[in-house]
């Protein structure tokens, strides 16, 4: 039994591990073919590439249109500590869209820092700072933050209030959208003792959904590339790592450094026990790198879709009209394809969390003979 | 390659804001929820039970009912015969006493004929005797009309009378 559910759960974990890269995979073909088209046609092939990339990245600033060549864009505070100048803390209006450098500070245009801030030593090389600016992900993130804790408040307060009427409106779909994480991911996930670690799985759950769904939002509040960033997906999945890993019981410390297999796979050559150790931190990086990968990929897809319209203005008025339909269309059925991914995501890394929370919480198999 | 990266600046606002929406929710949130959501099952549970209860409860108070009802009527009909059967009892006795009453006055009555057909007969023989008496006057007289007769009337007397004497 025990075995056919590691089984099941490597196979699923893989499948989930496939799925996004195929995506990714698709993505980079299709912005491939969006920028070669475009390069035979028009010189605005390289600002759709860096548009997309722009995007996807973090940002000092919440860009939102450009008109006649004016950027309209929300300044966020730069935080940056210098090891020669200390701290120093500034708007990113000061580098005028990365057009200036301010106090030594300037937005680098090269490989390696593209788009980060740096400083120039006397040698002429980049350095990078401590830098721990208000970015536009760092913004959105705080942002959604605030409302996550919000809504859930609310939702807590209306049953510190009274608990025993029965709820309607939003806190009634709150409650059943809540129930439903609790009763079908974390009950059959994590087992016996569920209770423990459901609150941390619920709101894991929750603020990968609020942050998904808002990155689907084009304008102001939304829009930011959150969970599509390797950095908020490293903590989550370093959570998780953190959670399973400090509620291991000792069944599950045995299995990993002293399995249930023949001697010689683990006496001369350790082959089970290190297979066993790659696999406590594959778990976790899986889960990292599909959440990222993900979004990541839906926010290109639909860029590279809204493109199309702007790549084909030079191919004249009907091959553009016709394009512009179908990006439409595209986009649109990509939006609600993003929206289930929204939610699939963030089941699936609740899901495999509170599968990796039970599968470490595992009784001696004696026990389990004797019960 | 700057996507793979995670940048530090980003990972420390996502510690702070992570860490204080765990510790929110974590804290006040989520636990109260669920905790909420549990006590109203809980009541409902036990709103059915005390529902199901009540009802048993009332099967159970229409049943004893019941049984009273019938224990009533049972009980009625014992005390309709055990009244039917102290009626014909006291009838029956009425009847006996009545009887025998009866036969008392009857006996009294008797016991007074008698004693007036006794009393009766003993007038009738004192009549009879004096009857007899003034008869055998008469018959005297008539007989003792002749001194001769007298005279040997008184000696044969004297006689009788001497006999018992000598």
């Amino acid at each position: 039994m025990k075995i056919k559910t590691k089984i099941f759960t490597f196979v699923i974990s893989l499948m989930l591990l496939i799925a996004p890269s195929i995506n990714a995979q698709n993505v980079a073909v299709d912005t491939l073919q969006t920028t070669t088209t475009a390069a035979e046609t028009t010189e605005s092939e390289l600002d759709i590439k860096e548009m997309i990339l722009e995007h996807l990245a973090d940002a000092y600033e919440w860009h939102i249109a450009t008109m006649n060549g004016k950027h309209i864009s929300i300044p966020l505070p730069v935080i940056v500590y210098s090891k020669t100048t200390g701290w120093h803390v500034f708007s990113s209006a000061k580098f005028h869209h990365g057009h200036e450098a301010y106090n030594g500070f300037k937005i680098s245009t090269s490989e390696k820092y593209k788009g980060k801030i740096v400083e120039t030593d006397e040698a002429g090389n980049e350095i990078r700072p401590i830098d721990i600016s208000l970015t536009k992900n760092a913004f959105s993130l705080l942002l959604s933050s605030a409302l996550l804790i919000l809504i859930i408040m609310m939702v807590s307060r209306s049953y510190k209030r009274n608990s025993l009427e029965s709820k309607k409106g939003f806190v009634g779909v709150m409650e059943m959208f809540i129930l439903s994480v609790y009763n079908d991911i974390i009950k059959p996930g994590v087992g016996k003792d569920y209770k423990r670690y459901a609150p941390y799985l619920l709101t894991v759950f929750f603020f990968i959904f609020i942050n998904n769904i808002l990155g689907l939002i084009p304008i102001f509040p939304g829009g930011a590339n959150v969970t599509g960033n390797i950095a908020i997906t490293m903590v989550l999945a370093v959570c998780t790592f953190l959670i399973v890993n400090l509620s291991g019981t000792k069944e599950y410390f045995k299995e990993i450094f002293w399995p249930d297999v023949p001697w010689w796979l683990k006496v001369p050559v350790p082959l089970m026990p290190a297979i066993e150790i790659i696999g406590v931190f594959t778990k976790p990086f899986a889960l990292m790198i599909r959440l990222f990968a993900n979004i990541l990929a839906g926010h290109s897809i639909v860029l590279g879709l809204v493109s199309l319209i702007f790549v084909t203005v030079s191919l004249g008025a009907a091959t553009n009209a016709s394009m512009t339909t179908l990006s439409v269309i595209f986009t649109v059925f990509i939006d609600f394809v993003e929206l289930l991914v929204a939610y699939i995501q963030a089941y699936v890394f609740t899901m495999l969390s509170a599968v990796f929370i039970g599968l470490a919480r595992i009784e001696p198999h004696k026990q389990k003979e004797i019960a | 390659m700057s996507l793979l990266t995670p940048d530090l600046g980003l990972v420390f606002w996502m510690l702070v804001a992570f860490g204080i929406v765990v510790f929110v929710l974590v804290k006040f949130g989520f636990p109260v929820i669920i905790k909420g959501v549990e006590d109203r099952n809980k009541f409902i549970d036990d709103s059915l039970l005390a529902a199901k209860q009540a009802q048993e409860e009332l099967a159970n108070v229409k049943a004893t009912s019941e049984e009273l009802l019938n224990q009533a009527r049972l009980e009625q009909a014992n005390i309709l015969a055990d009244a039917a059967k102290s009626r014909d009892k006291i009838v029956e006795a009425a009847k006996g006493k009545a009887s025998e009453e009866a036969a008392k006055i009857i006996d009294l009555a008797r016991e007074q004929i008698q004693l007036e057909k006794e009393d009766a007969i003993r007038q009738i023989r004192r009549e009879v005797g004096l009857l007899s008496v003034d008869i055998a006057e008469k018959v005297l007289r008539n007989s003792l009309s002749e001194e001769k007769e007298q005279m040997n009337m008184i000696d044969r007397l004297l006689d009788e009378m001497n006999i018992p004497k000598s």
